[in-house]
């Protein structure tokens, strides 16, 4: 499970001794995220992210939990209660804004986590399992904050219930049995909201399940690294502690001061003013739009406005849902065998306008439904697919890429004189 | 194989998309593009002269504008407008004393029953209630308004885009509409065909420009301030919108506040956070070349 040279955990006391002996948790926290798992030396600050999407997850997890004892998941007195978490519970309005934001800022970490993933090909092989865990870890959490965003039963809540579910009904036949059975009706009401409370509670609970397994097939291959090159020897590495509890603590504190920043002083910035009317089935809002972190989801659902064999909808429908699955399949989509993105010449021209891209899809996702902002959608998705789908294995195949270092330890000191597996014992100074 | 199907799957959805882009830009391209009013001559809200007290980081409630603001909306918006998150208790904040708030809400009469029928009726209000709703319920409020129902004050300015700003210029923005222009352009020279239906009220910055409420602040001294300031139509506008901004965030002061304290933490902190990275890592990481 991990490298030869890693430190073995030592119980110092007769007490720890007894521990170890009878359930060796300090052991296993110890080789997990101690100073007895073994990490390159060479991880930037992208490598914090992963630590701080657990560290979101964590924070959702714990505020979600005393919001619950204060919040009712009835359609009549849900606004009500939210609005008395905010104004008589010791706290609530920090608590709200803290869990409201809080969920914003795990997919702004999260983003920067799957870039990361993308452009250092995090996901090719030995670390396929990894990749894989990563996405489903993603739809979890789109789904738990999709539910989340209902529960306040504002005006945003309920219309969003409503188009979302109303995906559904575009699968031919049986889509608006579908739709139905997942309401509770025929329009989102008190058995929709108590099912989406329900499943609010309960999927973060299944997130870090499969947080622990995406954690745990991490430390098979072990971390990889910014110059895509496997651990040789002992001078790669660094004890995960204290090299990279105190870069991690230090990238914590740099987070928590910009989120602190929103939570105390712009809490309703990411959030948008007609959740603060109450949910209203006869009055639809002028413009319907998810939260910030679906935009780009969202704008790839409303590109498809031409009936080309499928309907419309369930071309949009279909491409929604593919552009997210579609990652399940990238570690066979990208053949090269270098995994930087700093090696990759040709790669990093393609990837460059495939963030481009995705930033258009984020501005479309949020502007209102009207031209010029479909067509520049539309042109925005297709390269989206193209990119992944095609591009993506052209260019993998046919690129030349620049010559890689031999070791992590001649990228980060010039030179690896001993760079043989385990001869290496002394870390480089 | 996989990357075949994939290839085919990404051609085939980008395919569909660019269709739709094509019909689009055709469809742009041979039909005029459609003008509105609304779109058009809508004005984007804005405060008034010199800000709110509470704008910015560090900005503070007038406690003495809070209740002027208090005092337009007893008098005047409350008569259509209900305020039913905000309780009489919470008056203290606003520097009302115990016995003055118990004497405010037993002014407001509540919905109550009847202790010896039984029968609904209606009582003092104690400081625990909330303030009362004008009407007994939306179809009452409905029909006493032209069908449209006066939307709950309680979270407007936390309901609209720029809401305190936006409360500020609704209510002094009644105009016209038959000399209204912007930027040099009129309305009606534009607009020809454009008019505001009876029982509705030209006002530029709410949405469709035609309002359902007259307006309701219309004379100088409508409401006799007592402590004595000049009570002006924009300076009733601009009380009564700090106002409802409490009413919507009666914890903002005290959030900012709170944040300050958190952020000085943090940024201590961090920094140590910064100097025990930097020691670490002194010994592994390569000597800087000179």
């Amino acid at each position: 499970m991990s490298f030869p040279w890693a430190k073995e955990y030592t119980p110092a006391s007769g007490f720890t001794k007894w521990i170890d002996e009878k359930l060796p948790l300090p052991r296993f926290v110890y080789n997990a995220v101690g100073a007895g798992y073994p990490v390159p030396r060479n991880l930037n600050y992208m490598w914090n992210f992963g630590v701080l999407a657990g560290f979101c997850l964590v924070l959702q997890i714990v505020t979600g939990v005393v919001l619950a004892m204060h919040y009712a998941a009835n359609a009549q007195v849900a606004f009500g209660t939210v609005e008395h978490i905010m104004r008589d519970v010791n706290w609530g309005w920090m608590l709200r804004y803290m869990h409201a934001n809080g969920a914003s800022f795990f997919f702004l970490v999260l983003y920067l986590h799957i870039f990361r993933g993308f452009f250092y090909s995090s996901y090719k092989a030995p670390r396929e399992m990894i990749w894989l865990l990563g996405v489903v870890i993603f739809l979890l959490c789109m789904a738990t904050a999709f539910m989340g965003y209902v529960l306040p039963w504002g005006q945003m809540s309920f219309w969003g219930a409503k188009v979302i579910t109303g995906l559904f009904s575009a699968i031919p036949l049986v889509g608006e049995p579908i739709q139905v059975w997942l309401l509770g009706g025929y329009a989102p009401d008190n058995a929709s909201l108590n099912r989406f409370f329900s499943l609010h509670f309960l999927l973060p609970f299944v997130i870090a399940g499969v947080v622990i397994l995406h954690i745990w097939a991490l430390h098979i291959p072990g971390s990889s690294n910014p110059t895509g090159v496997e651990v040789k020897s002992e001078s790669d590495t660094v004890p995960f502690h204290p090299y990279y509890t105190a870069k991690d603590g230090f990238g914590l504190g740099v987070f928590l001061i910009i989120y602190c920043v929103v939570v105390f002083f712009l809490p309703n910035m990411l959030g948008h003013p007609d959740n603060y009317i109450e949910a209203n089935p006869l009055s639809t809002p002028a413009h319907i739009v998810p939260e910030w972190y679906f935009y780009p989801f969202y704008a790839i659902l409303r590109a498809f406005t031409f009936d080309f064999i499928l309907e419309a909808k369930l071309w949009g429908v279909l491409a929604m849902f593919s552009s997210i699955l579609l990652w399940f399949l990238l570690p066979w989509l990208d053949r090269s065998p270098v995994r930087s993105g700093h090696y990759r010449p040709l790669f990093r021209i393609f990837f460059m306008i495939f963030v481009a891209d995705m930033a258009v899809l984020f501005y479309c996702g949020g502007a209102p439904a009207e031209e010029p902002y479909v067509m520049i959608s539309q042109i925005a998705t297709a390269y989206y697919f193209l990119h992944f789908l095609v591009i993506l294995p052209i260019v993998s195949s046919i690129e030349k890429p620049k010559p890689l270092p031999y070791s992590i330890t001649e990228a980060v000191l010039g030179s690896d004189k001993k760079a043989v597996l385990g001869e290496n014992t002394q870390p480089a100074t | 194989m996989i990357r075949i199907i994939a290839a085919l799957a990404g051609l085939v959805f980008a395919g569909v998309a660019l269709l739709a882009f094509f019909n689009g830009a055709y469809t742009a391209l041979t039909e005029e593009p459609q003008h509105s009013a609304d779109h058009e001559f809508h004005l984007e809200a804005h405060g008034p002269k010199g800000g709110f007290s509470f704008d910015g980081p560090t900005g503070n409630w007038d406690i003495a504008q809070l209740q002027r603001g208090l005092k337009v909306y007893s008098e005047v918006c409350s008569a259509c407008h209900s305020l039913k998150f905000v309780a009489f208790r919470d008056l203290e904040e606003l520097g009302y004393s115990e016995a003055q708030v118990k004497a405010f809400a037993a002014t407001k009469q509540v919905p109550g029953i009847d202790p010896n029928t039984g029968e609904a009726t209606t009582r003092p209000g104690e400081p625990t209630d909330y303030f009362p709703s004008p009407y007994p319920n939306a179809v009452a409020a409905a029909a006493a308004n032209n069908n449209a129902i006066p939307p709950d004050l309680s979270l407007m300015t936390k309901a609209r885009h720029h809401g305190s700003d936006y409360v500020y210029s609704l209510l002094t923005g009644f105009t016209d509409p038959a000399t209204f222009e912007k930027d040099g352009k009129r309305l009606m020279e534009e607009f020809p065909d454009f008019t505001t239906p009876d029982g509705l009220y030209f006002n530029p910055y709410f949405g469709n420009l035609n309002l359902a409420m007259s307006p309701p602040l219309v004379a100088e001294g409508q409401v006799t301030y007592d402590d004595g300031t000049k009570a002006t139509v924009p300076q009733m506008a601009e009380d009564v919108a700090a106002f409802l901004t409490w009413t919507a965030e009666p914890k903002l002061v005290e959030r900012r506040q709170t944040g300050w304290g958190v952020l000085v933490f943090l940024l201590f902190a961090t920094v140590l956070a910064y100097f025990a990275k930097k020691q670490i890592w002194a010994g592994v990481k390569p000597k800087k070349k000179a």
